[in-house]
């Protein structure tokens, strides 16, 4: 495919009935699907072939879904744009030259595209949310612990969740009831979503909701997403939602924190490739080390290598305390701020991006730039929390997502509240 | 902190540290990335200390035998096998 959505199109068929019959469904390539290989969007992984599915896609295949393909994706996840793919990037079927997000950004494009009627993605720390929004379809964070992560390629475990994709707030949460729930091989997991009814619950009824605006979220965005957003919370309150403006003080350090937990985390879980059990192998001649080195150094892309390097930096000695410890008191920080905003507010609403999708190749040489990008939707996987991107319109031909965040395993609210903007 | 920035020396021993082969291109490319990084990491500092209240449980399971991959399948990306094992290149 020239749009390079899917980076393997391989049809998947399911139980013959189920909710998700006559369903199709693309699935971000770093689930592991039996028998399908599963790159996470690298060369390290280019021949690989899991031999396990993950729960997620076992619930697919028992809800009766048909998955058309493994979608494109930033490498390993680590991008917000899907250009760090070792298969090369995805264009944006919502606004064509642009870049889809990411990192999920192969899943958004074939929803968008109509390549598949809803996508499964991850989501570390804006992985759906972004894509969603720049590709003008709904996709939603779902509360960590909800969806069981057993089978996802490991990038980094305390922040991700998988989560979905539809061109309606009702087809994601249809996709949502399908893959929440307990799972023995997550322990991780919860039971919240056990019985789940989310599809039931996007009614468009907003009358006397309270929505927290975090001013903090507003600040430094693009002026037409600003535009946009403030157009979407007056549709709401004709609808009969009340907002009013709040402060999150800690967000101003959410993407420093974020990224170094986040590159920590990866360093430790990337450490898995070298060559030996499975991926890519250099075939190097000399000791381990040097056989290993040469492995990675040929498998991982730029920003992969990049996130090792800096994550190894954060957790070595002397620097653990001043990067890694510091972080986790501003994530625990984030948490409390969200915590007494969310007392006060039954959801918090923001643009997803501070800004409209780049123009392909814009962003690559600046990784400070894209980190950047990232600072409205990190906060919500520092603190666990849930969220939804719905499409809120367009500027200058561009799709805006709007973001909406509510207290734990609240999705049934994010829906409600989501759908009321269809 | 700025004279914290990271040196060239630096960059090859914590590529060295994770197993991650440079040549001398990515070395200068990450030295230059990795001070912009580094620095903006810095304003942790003004994060202040932060009472964590986590409400945390274990999760248990009983200590039962249960079935898992076949060892065929295990063994199936592997690039070198020997006997039923991963065979993995020498140690020194």
């Amino acid at each position: 495919m020239s749009d390079k959505i899917f980076i393997t199109e391989e049809t998947i068929d399911g139980a013959e009935s189920g909710p998700l019959a006559d369903t199709t469904v693309a699935v971000k390539d770093n689930i592991s699907t039996e028998g399908v290989r599963t790159t996470c969007g690298s060369r390290m992984l280019e021949e690989y072939v899991p031999p396990y599915d993950a729960t997620v896609v076992s619930r697919l295949k028992e809800a009766g879904a048909t998955i058309v393909g493994k979608a494109n994706m930033d490498e390993f996840g680590m991008g917000t744009t899907t250009e760090t793919s070792h298969f090369g990037p995805t264009d944006n079927p919502a606004a064509p030259g642009h870049v889809p997000g990411g990192s999920s950004g192969g899943s958004a494009a074939a929803v968008a595209a109509g390549e598949a009627d809803v996508a499964l993605g991850s989501d570390t720390g804006g992985s759906v949310r972004c894509p969603a929004a720049f590709c003008g379809v709904v996709g939603i964070k779902p509360t960590y612990g909800l969806v069981s992560r057993y089978g996802l390629v490991a990038y980094a475990n305390s922040l991700e969740q998988i989560g979905p994709f539809g061109r309606s707030v009702e087809d994601a949460a249809r996709l949502l009831d399908v893959i929440a729930g307990s799972d023995d091989r997550d322990a991780t997991t919860r039971s919240e979503g056990d019985d789940s009814s989310y599809a039931d619950a996007a009614t468009g009824d907003v009358d006397g909701l309270q929505i927290g605006v975090p001013t903090e979220l507003l600040e430094g965005a693009d002026e037409g997403v600003v535009e946009t957003f403030w157009d979407a919370i007056a549709d709401l309150e004709a609808q009969g939602a009340e907002y009013h403006e709040v402060s999150l003080p800690s967000v101003e350090h959410a993407v420093e924190a974020y990224y170094v937990i986040a590159m920590s985390e990866a360093s430790s879980n990337l450490a898995r490739f070298d060559g030996v059990r499975y991926g890519h192998d250099a075939d190097a001649e000399g000791n381990w080390n040097e056989t290993f080195a040469q492995t990675r150094e040929d498998g991982f892309g730029d920003e992969v290598k990049r996130r090792i390097l800096l994550g190894t930096y954060a957790l070595s000695a002397g620097y653990h305390d001043k990067y890694y410890k510091k972080a986790q008191d501003a994530r625990a920080w984030v948490k409390q701020d969200f915590d007494e905003a969310l007392d006060e507010a039954d959801v918090l609403a923001s643009p997803t991006m501070p800004i409209p999708p780049f123009e392909l190749g814009e962003s690559l040489d600046d990784p400070l730039q894209m980190y950047l990008a990232d600072a409205n939707t990190v906060p919500v996987n520092l603190a666990d929390l849930p969220a939804i991107s719905v499409p809120a319109g367009e500027t200058d031909g561009l799709p805006v997502g709007l973001q909406l965040v509510g207290p734990a395993f609240g999705e049934e609210r994010l829906i409600r509240t989501a759908s009321a903007l269809e | 902190m700025s004279d914290d920035a990271v040196s060239p020396k630096e960059v090859r021993h914590v590529a060295e540290l994770a197993r991650v082969g440079l040549d001398d291109d990515e070395v200068d490319q990450f030295t230059r990335q990795f001070a912009d990084i580094l620095e903006y990491f810095e304003t942790l500092d003004e994060v202040p200390e932060v009472d964590r209240e986590a409400d945390l449980t274990n999760v248990m399971r009983p200590d039962e035998v249960h079935g898992s991959l076949e060892r065929e399948a295990a063994l199936e990306n592997a690039s070198e096998t020997e006997d039923g094992y991963f065979k993995g290149p020498n140690v020194s």
